[in-house]
């Protein structure tokens, strides 16, 4: 039973209390969640709240059935990396003296960042990609005396043609359908 | 447009809209205007007064249980609220319909610590199959259309909707919708043709198939399809504890219960069969002991409406994802009829040793000083109710004393906290089964401990009149947990001993009838006594504090790891 960071998907209505009804199940297991996003997902009125968790398969296995079980969650997924498209953007601010005596576009081209703000006293830099690339970008700012610095959960879209969901509401569509006799 | 009614004419209507006639609570304050209203309707729903609000929810549980119908409960806002998150706890374990409504302060005041204000929602959550908190009058109908489909549907639960004050007391027009469809929810899966297909062939090759039937089947009303399964291919039934009433106790093919203190043929035989049909159970540790050491010869197919219970203790070779009753219905003509005589023959070695080395000790007992055993008196009072009473217990060695020797011949006649466990269920479950199913015999066996938990409840039985027998097994000891002191912790009876009121005196201030029986020749008449007694009877009985529950799997060993007494292990030959 090795320990991996696994990422979950969950499909909900979008209503409040679910955080704290997906967060319990965590919680209850000391299972620590690593990193969070939530937003609408490309089907209306359905939220998608990506979660990535170090554990055990067969643990998160269990947990994406408990959050599955919740009655305002329409469907939990695991994945592994090799299953997904990932991402995560992160914002560096640095003193823009520092920057101005550095090689800005070594720092800019070679690490596939953007400039967002030139201030006098600061400058902003966004980058976004897999974790160990942020990290990479965030030592090399360090340097330079990074003042702030923010990383996004990470968000994934699966590798499949289609929301995973997808398959589930229609399902639940024709079984309305039939309980109303339409 | 119709007229406009208040937040609590709605919900009052709304819940006799949903078929209520009976509800458990406690007023308070954020609750008053639900209480108001409830006085115009006294002709429609009939409220019982417990005596704190734990005693109201145990009480729902009790009626949900015996009568199937989802049990209501209202509270106050705060403590009102938080009394009930025990009974909401069991309620979730042992898969109890509930519905719970509380009180909320104003909207206004919400989130800024006014008084009787607590989280309800984020409280409830954990222990709860949803919870909702209302703000508005014209979500109230909605939300109780909600909560009843959701408690009473798929695997059953408690639900709670929190209604703030001025939900309540604000007016909108009144539209009841009965819920049947909830997207991001769904009851009643279809089952693969290929499961049900497969999960017959693996029965038909059987040798040694076994069925342990669980509470699914109770909830699911699926006796009759879990009989005629078991009978057509001649397959013994193990039952849980809260399984126990779904095959008749006389039942040829019922072996009896499971678990760590079940009977010694279904617990030996489980790590005999070579496949395993469980039905609406959910391999609890109770049942299975130390789970590397579980059933290792047998296939399993389990059989649950809740797809979270597969693989999360015991892992199966093939899940059927629907209620007992669908599932074993579509199975049953699949199977084919088969005689499996030697198999089914094979526990009865094991019901002569345990008949002879565990249960002739208890149920013929005969200690020097007159003091009873557990297991005569709940055997006596089992067949002066001719084994066909609804047993409820609480929760100790008195819960399994009586679910080893009451017998039953209904379905629907084992309540008892099995999931949670909670000490104080009892009293209140016993009046609610009874206010459930006014027509049957209630029985309740408690002990000291667990009574004086919620012996406040005598007052419901008192006002109402509620006609339930209680058999106190009073050993004057935390009797289960002074069991494990002598077998675990070299007799150190800590904080086990109890000093105990005058529990006779005490139903009498009640008005409830009582009598001692201090001594085993007193037994036989005071259950007669207590049998044709019309109404409410305590029956104190002075039980031998060295009584243990045998056979026993200690905790940690694999389920035919059975101690037969406190020093020998059950070697079958």
């Amino acid at each position: 039973m090795e320990n991996q960071l696994f990422t979950i998907s969950v499909f909900t209505e979008n209503q409040v209390s679910l955080l704290h009804q997906i967060s319990m199940i965590f919680s209850r297991r000391c299972l620590n969640i690593e990193s969070l996003s939530v937003s609408a997902c490309s089907i209306p009125g359905v939220h998608k709240f990506t979660i990535t968790c170090c554990s055990y398969r067969a643990m998160m296995e269990h947990v994406v059935k408990q959050i599955e079980k919740r009655i305002d969650v329409l469907k939990a997924f695991l994945h592994t990396d090799d299953e997904i498209v990932f991402q995560e953007v992160a914002l560096y601010k640095v003193p823009t003296a520092s920057v101005l005596e550095s090689n800005i576009e070594d720092i800019v081209r070679g690490n596939g960042a953007r400039v967002l703000e030139i201030h006098p006293e600061y400058t902003v830099f966004e980058k976004t990609g897999h974790t160990d690339e942020i990290t990479e970008l965030f030592d090399k700012l360090k340097v330079l005396g990074l003042r702030q610095f923010v990383r996004s959960g990470r968000i994934a879209v699966t590798k499949a043609p289609e929301e995973l969901v997808s398959d589930y509401l229609d399902r639940q569509e024709r079984r309305r359908q039939d309980i109303n006799n339409e | 447009m119709s007229e406009k009614i208040t937040g609590s004419e709605i919900l009052i209507r709304a819940l006799i809209d949903q078929g209520v006639d009976t509800v458990f609570g406690y007023p308070g304050g954020t609750i008053m205007p639900v209480y108001d209203r409830l006085y115009d309707f006294t002709d429609r729903i009939r409220h019982y007064l417990a005596r704190h609000e734990q005693g109201a929810i145990h009480a729902a549980e009790g009626f949900a249980r015996a009568s199937g119908k989802p049990g209501v409960v209202i509270a106050t806002s705060g403590p009102g609220a938080m009394n009930l998150t025990t009974g909401l706890n069991d309620a979730l374990m042992d898969s109890t319909p509930i519905v719970a409504i509380t009180g909320q302060v104003q909207s206004a005041l919400l989130g800024k610590d006014a008084f009787q204000e607590s989280d309800v929602v984020s409280v409830m959550l954990p222990v709860t199959k949803w919870a909702i908190q209302v703000r508005r009058p014209e979500d109230i109908a909605p939300a109780v259309a909600r909560a009843f489909y959701i408690a009473s549907s798929g695997r059953p639960g408690p639900v709670v909707i929190d209604i703030a004050k001025d939900a309540q007391t604000n007016m909108a027009e009144y539209k009841f919708e009965p819920c049947t469809f909830i997207r991001s929810y769904d009851p009643d899966p279809e089952i693969p043709e290929q499961v049900l297909s497969e999960a017959a062939a693996i029965l038909n090759e059987a040798k040694r198939p076994m069925i342990l039937a669980g509470h699914g089947i109770t909830i699911a009303k699926a006796e009759e399809e879990l009989i005629s399964l078991a009978e057509k291919a001649d397959i013994p039934v193990g039952c849980t504890m809260l399984g126990l009433s779904s095959i008749p106790s006389g039942h040829p093919l019922n072996k009896g219960l499971l678990g760590m203190h079940g009977n010694l043929g279904p617990n030996i035989n489980t790590n005999k069969a070579d496949v395993i049909l469980a039905v609406g159970m959910r391999f609890d540790d109770r049942v299975t002991g130390d789970t590397s050491k579980y059933a290792p010869s047998a296939k399993i197919i389990h059989i649950d409406i809740d797809a979270s219970e597969f693989d999360k203790t015991v892992k199966s070779n093939l899940h059927i994802h629907a209620s007992a009753k669908t599932a074993l219905s579509k199975l049953l003509p699949l199977i084919e009829p088969q005689k499996r005589s030697e198999w089914v023959d094979s526990f009865s070695q094991h019901e002569e040793v345990e008949s002879e080395r565990v249960m002739k000790r208890e149920i013929e007992a005969s200690t020097p000083d007159g003091k009873m055993l557990m297991g005569e008196v709940v055997n006596k009072v089992s067949e002066a109710f001719g084994h066909d009473a609804i047993l409820v217990t609480d929760v100790g060695q008195n819960q399994l004393f009586s679910v080893r020797y009451f017998k039953f011949k209904s379905p629907r006649s084992c309540i008892s906290s099995g999931g949670l466990g909670t000490m104080g269920f009892g009293l209140p479950a016993a009046i609610g089964a009874k206010i459930g199913v006014p027509y049957r015999n209630v029985v309740l066996f408690v002990g000291d401990g667990g009574l004086q938990m919620t012996i406040e409840e005598l007052g419901m039985i008192m006002e109402y009149n509620v006609n339930v027998k209680i058999v106190l097994l009073n050993n004057n000891f935390l009797g289960n947990v002074r069991q494990w002191q002598h077998l675990f912790f070299n007799s150190r009876y800590s904080a086990t001993p109890m000093v105990n009121p005058d529990f006779k005196t005490l139903a009498s201030a009640y008005g409830i009838a009582a009598e001692d029986v201090p001594h085993r020749d007193n037994l036989d008449e005071a259950i007669s006594r207590m049998v044709a007694h019309d109404g409410a009877f305590l029956l104190n009985v002075n039980i031998d504090e060295e009584d243990m529950v045998f056979p026993m799997t200690p905790g940690g060993h694999g389920v035919d790891e059975i101690l037969l007494n406190s020093k020998e292990y059950y070697k079958p030959v």
